[in-house]
């Protein structure tokens, strides 16, 4: 269960490009926040593990099979936007976040558990 | 354990080179020492394909780049001749450098006495200078090493025309070259048509009609009288053959001579020592190229195998690796060889291939020939029609791929084979057999191929030319081996994907088409008609670039600014640390002294490192992603505009100083480096596109390292097309020479839309034309023949794109929706990212890496 209340506003939903990202500050850790074609947002951390850039809210995002992904703009490797989990290399992945869109704003909450 | 053996060869070219290669790969340097010595100043080079020096340099040629082979038992020893042999001490005598032969005096030292165990001869041929009287005029050359066509581009800079004497198919080439150059050209041939030896006299008189063409003037049956002039040639005076001697004659005027007149086995190595050598010249050797003394072999244009010699270079090879078996104790034989010949001029197909003149009892001949279209076909079959004996194509050699393996193997002809030569079924697929040869230079067949594809992994045709040589010396097996590795995979059921990526089966040309045809302006709409899903990395930036190309709308509108590549998508290049770098536009390297104060404040008041970029530009490093706009906003207001150093777009157009201040120019070359890139700025492309103009031969501006080049010349530009640095570098080679201004922008404008239109993603004007069907020749049809009559609209297209230009950073400042995207949080406007830190280093910044996050431990 999400709990609001925990939850840091980070911007009008209408503020994250379609198929783009934007990055939030969330209790002072860099959050990237995506919206996919069909509408839904996710959020992840935004430091790419493989340059330690804080920069995955500035990749392309699109699909890898059914799977919704970004792709670093630094080296290209593909996360999945549900997860974290990085596709080309089963043994990296970012952390990923609670998110929510509440009367038209994306809130964003605390790191999920990894699975 | 027995002592190693030494090898000496004398000759370092085509089949020299061949012989080492052999030697390593069939394991004789395991027991054996090879040492060559080769009198030309370099290694071996490709000598069928010298013609194409004048495009591409001494360096394209070359079939031993480093100079060394990485077998160190192999030692190549250039610039040195061998001057006598010792049969009985079995030694050679070597002077280096050749210069000193006659002149020892003066250069004392250079005479070497070597031992050898095998003595293999490869000194090749010479071009016959029949005795003409004048021949020894300045003026007077021959074409057969590199030395000789660097003096005929020497002395042709200042003569208006020039005369071959001899019109087979080395003169043809050689008057190709002739036109080339800028000269008006002639050939002069005593027997009654071109390439006698070759051609019957209804192919030769097509041959005639299109050499022609090329703006060639072609004399047959003419007798050479003399060489006119004084010191330097002026001219050819020659009589009709037939004629009486004192029968009149005409002069043709000419400052350049080139006598091709057919070549002589150079043999007088093996004659000064007592070797036979056969009647018509060339040494004397057995089956296995050995001659009558057991420890010394000859191979190549200098060996007569049986008391012939072979003039081409596939015979050679064979015989290179004869002996490599010969000293494995194999059991290779040299019987004989395919003397069939494809001309390689520009634009004329001929070829002559097995017994063109039906000189076998009973043969029969099928012609075909149309006079308006300027093709004529032959074909000779055996008596009882059912094998082909060889043939003659003229105009349209198409067929020559199926015709010449079909006259090696001996395969059955079909119930109606003058279908073979009908324009209908040219090319009809035939089945070939196995061991049909398919690379005669090289001795491939069809089976060498399909082992190659199905066993070897190779994937492409470039794979097949690697593995196994075929079609890399004269390249007219090329389309064969195409079509033999397309059937291939086609029969697998395998067709060669050339999609895009997961989302695009279509390749980028034809997503450029489906685009152009659709008039698509959004994304979604094209990968809902074409694709599937919703696009990546790959596709999307692709799109954005054919969008780009055809629409000239900013490229961080709304429906494309998700789909550019993250340095498009903030209009600079991303650092390591997630910061961007800045590199203002300075055309053709020119900047004034208070726009370079500009930039110097610019990068004190941000505190960016600043760096001499390799484009002649001046890189600041170091921006976060808030801070790009203010830069822009100051260099802007300073005049400058966005440089694309990100984009697959012009860089830079390099220049050099020219004629404005340099001794040496000959044209303005900062003048025209700054007019092209104004020009092309902004024009986004399948890669990034780079230009160079040198204001003289010395290309201080290497222009010729450069997707597009430009030499200035005294007439005019000389423009170069398809180099590069980078991972696999190019020379540029010539495309057009001579040009005024307004032609060459034409030509400019027609070649870079045609690659912009045609070019795979991320393919380099180099790798777009090696894999475009007909190279640079096909570029050549399109470019500056027209031969599509595209040209017109590619000039218009291009003509759009300058029109529509705009300075990238200058709109984006100016609309604040698109100033949104440059903040580092969107919750948080005001503050930086927390993970970029910099340290000083020689007094300016440099990036502390971020620590990297411990793979596998999501923090
Ligand atoms: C800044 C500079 C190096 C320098 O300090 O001098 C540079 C820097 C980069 N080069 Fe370069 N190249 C620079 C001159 C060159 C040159 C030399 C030249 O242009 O005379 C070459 C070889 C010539 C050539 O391209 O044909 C060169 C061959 C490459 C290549 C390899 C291209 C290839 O075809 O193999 C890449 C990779 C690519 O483009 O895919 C590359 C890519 C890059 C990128 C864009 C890599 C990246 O994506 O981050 C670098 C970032 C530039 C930046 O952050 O601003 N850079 N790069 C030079 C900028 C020149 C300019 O003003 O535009
Ligand atoms: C313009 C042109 C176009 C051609 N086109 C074709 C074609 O399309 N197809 C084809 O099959 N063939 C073609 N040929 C012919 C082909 O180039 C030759 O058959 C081939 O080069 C022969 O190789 P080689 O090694 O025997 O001789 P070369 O390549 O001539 O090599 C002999 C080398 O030995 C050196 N040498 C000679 N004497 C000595 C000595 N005493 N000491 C040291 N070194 C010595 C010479 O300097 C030379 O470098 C063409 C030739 C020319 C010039
Ligand atoms: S290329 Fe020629 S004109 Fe240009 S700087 Fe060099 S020497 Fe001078
Ligand atoms: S036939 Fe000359 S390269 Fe293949």
């Amino acid at each position: 269960m999400i709990e609001l209340a925990a939850m840091t506003t980070v911007c009008a939903v209408e503020a994250v490009p379609l198929e783009g990202g934007v990055a939030a500050l969330v209790d002072g850790e860099a959050v990237a926040v995506f919206r996919t074609h069909a509408g839904e947002v996710f959020a992840l951390g935004n430091v790419d593990p493989f340059s330690g850039a804080s920069v995955l809210s500035r990749g392309i995002v699109g699909t890898r099979g059914d799977v919704p992904v970004v792709s670093s703009p630094m080296y290209k490797q593909a996360f999945d936007l549900r997860t974290g989990q990085c596709v080309d290399d089963p043994a990296v992945s970012v952390p990923s976040y609670d998110v929510a869109v509440v009367d038209g704003v994306v809130v964003v909450g605390s790191p999920r558990e990894a699975a | 354990m027995t002592k190693r053996q030494r090898i000496v060869v004398v000759g370092h070219g085509m089949v020299g080179h061949r012989f080492a290669q052999a030697a390593v790969e069939r394991g004789l340097t395991e027991t054996h020492d090879v040492v060559i010595f080769g009198e030309e100043p370099r290694a071996a080079y490709d000598r069928v394909g010298l013609t194409s020096w004048f495009g591409q340099g001494s360096e394209a040629l070359s079939l031993l780049p480093g100079g060394e082979y990485d077998d160190p038992r192999v030692r190549l020893v250039i610039d040195s001749v061998v001057t006598e042999i010792d049969r009985v001490a079995r030694t050679v005598t070597v002077v280096s450098p050749p210069s000193a032969v006659g002149d020892l005096l003066a250069h004392p030292g250079a005479v070497t006495v070597h031992d050898y165990d095998v003595l293999v001869l490869a000194t090749g041929a010479a071009p016959f200078v029949p005795p003409v009287e004048g021949r020894g005029r300045s003026g007077c050359f021959v074409y057969r090493t590199i030395e000789d066509l660097e003096a005929i581009q020497a002395a042709s800079a200042s003569a208006t025309s020039g005369i071959v004497i001899g019109g087979g198919l080395l003169g043809l080439e050689a008057a190709n070259a002739l036109v080339q150059l800028g000269l008006d050209t002639h050939v002069v041939e005593m027997a009654p048509r071109l390439m006698p030896v070759q051609l019957d006299g209804a192919a030769g008189s097509t041959l005639v009609r299109h050499v022609e063409k090329l703006g060639v003037s072609v004399h047959t049956g003419v007798l050479t009288e003399e060489i006119e002039g004084g010191d330097a040639v002026t001219g050819l005076r020659v009589r009709q053959a037939g004629t009486e001697e004192g029968a009149p004659t005409t002069t043709i005027e000419a400052q350049v001579v080139v006598f091709s007149a057919g070549i002589r086995p150079r043999d007088a190595l093996a004659r000064e020592c007592d070797l036979e050598t056969a009647p018509r010249g060339g040494v004397l050797v057995d089956e296995q190229c050995r001659t009558a003394d057991p420890h010394v072999f000859a191979i190549g244009e200098c060996a007569a195998p049986g008391g012939t010699m072979y003039g081409l270079v596939a015979p050679g090879y064979a015989m290179a690796e004869v002996v490599v078996d010969a000293l494995l104790d194999g059991p290779g034989t040299f019987t004989g060889a395919d003397m069939s010949t494809k001309l390689k001029l520009l634009g004329v197909d001929v070829a002559s291939f097995g017994d063109a003149f039906a000189t076998t009892e009973g043969a029969l001949e099928l012609t075909y020939a149309d006079a308006v279209s300027g093709v004529y076909k032959k074909l000779v079959v055996s008596e009882d029609g059912r094998r082909l004996l060889g043939g003659i194509l003229v105009g349209d050699a198409s067929a020559y791929g199926i015709l010449r393996p079909m006259v090696s193997s001996g395969l059955a002809l079909p119930d109606n084979p003058e279908q073979l030569i009908l324009p209908a079924s040219s090319g009809a697929p035939m089945g070939m057999p196995d061991e049909a040869q398919v690379c005669s230079c090289n001795d491939v067949t069809k089976a060498d191929i399909l082992h190659a594809v199905a066993e070897q992994g190779c994937e492409s045709v470039a794979d097949v030319k690697q593995c196994t040589r075929a079609g890399t010396t004269c390249g007219s097996c090329v389309p064969t081996v195409k079509n033999l590795v397309e059937e291939h995979f086609a029969s697998l059921g395998k067709v060669v994907d050339k999609g895009l990526c997961e989302h695009f089966r279509l390749t980028r040309q034809e997503l450029f088409d489906v685009v152009a045809v659709h008039g698509y302006r959004r994304f979604d709409d094209i990968v809902e008609a074409h694709g599937t899903g919703r696009g990546c990395d790959i596709c999307k930036p692709a799109i954005a670039s054919i969008l780009a190309s055809q629409t000239s709308t900013h490229i961080l509108e709304p429906a494309t600014a998700e789909l550019q590549d993250t340095n498009d998508k903030y209009l600079g290049n991303i650092q390591r640390n997630g910061t961007y770098s800045v590199v203002p536009r300075i055309p053709g390297g020119e900047i004034t002294p208070d726009k370079l104060i500009v930039i110097g404040e610019v990068a004190r008041d941000y505190g960016l490192y600043t760096k001499i970029t390799g484009g002649q530009r001046i890189d600041l490093f170091g921006a976060r992603i808030d801070q790009l706009p203010a830069i822009w906003r100051r260099l802007v207001d300073a005049g400058f505009e966005s440089g694309h150093a990100y984009g697959k777009s012009l860089r830079t157009v390099k220049s050099c100083v020219g004629s404005t201040w340099c001794r040496y120019g000959v044209q303005d070359s900062v003048g025209l480096a700054i007019a092209l890139e104004l020009r092309y700025r902004g024009l986004r492309s399948p890669h990034k596109l780079k230009g160079g103009v040198s204001g003289c031969a010395r290309e201080c501006a290497e222009a010729r390292g450069k997707d597009f080049g430009v030499i200035a010349t005294e007439k005019g530009w000389n423009l170069y097309v398809g180099g590069n640095g980078g991972a696999n570098p190019a020379h540029a080679r010539l495309l057009a020479g001579d040009l005024d201004t307004a032609t060459l922008v034409a030509y400019l404008d027609r070649f870079l839309m045609y690659y912009v239109r045609t070019a795979d993603r991320l393919q380099r004007t180099s790798t777009w034309i090696e894999h475009l069907e007909g190279g640079l020749d096909r570029v050549r049809e399109v470019v500056v023949d027209d031969s599509l009559g595209l040209g017109a609209e590619l000039e218009a297209e291009m003509a759009r794109h300058v029109g529509s230009y705009e300075d990238e950073w200058r709109a984006t400042l100016e609309d604040p929706s698109k100033l949104e995207r440059f903040v580092t949080f969107v919750n948080a406007p005001g503050t930086p990212d927390p993970t970029i830190e910099f340290t000083t280093e020689r007094g300016q910044i440099q990036p502390i890496a971020p620590a990297l996050i411990p793979v596998g431990a999501p923090a």
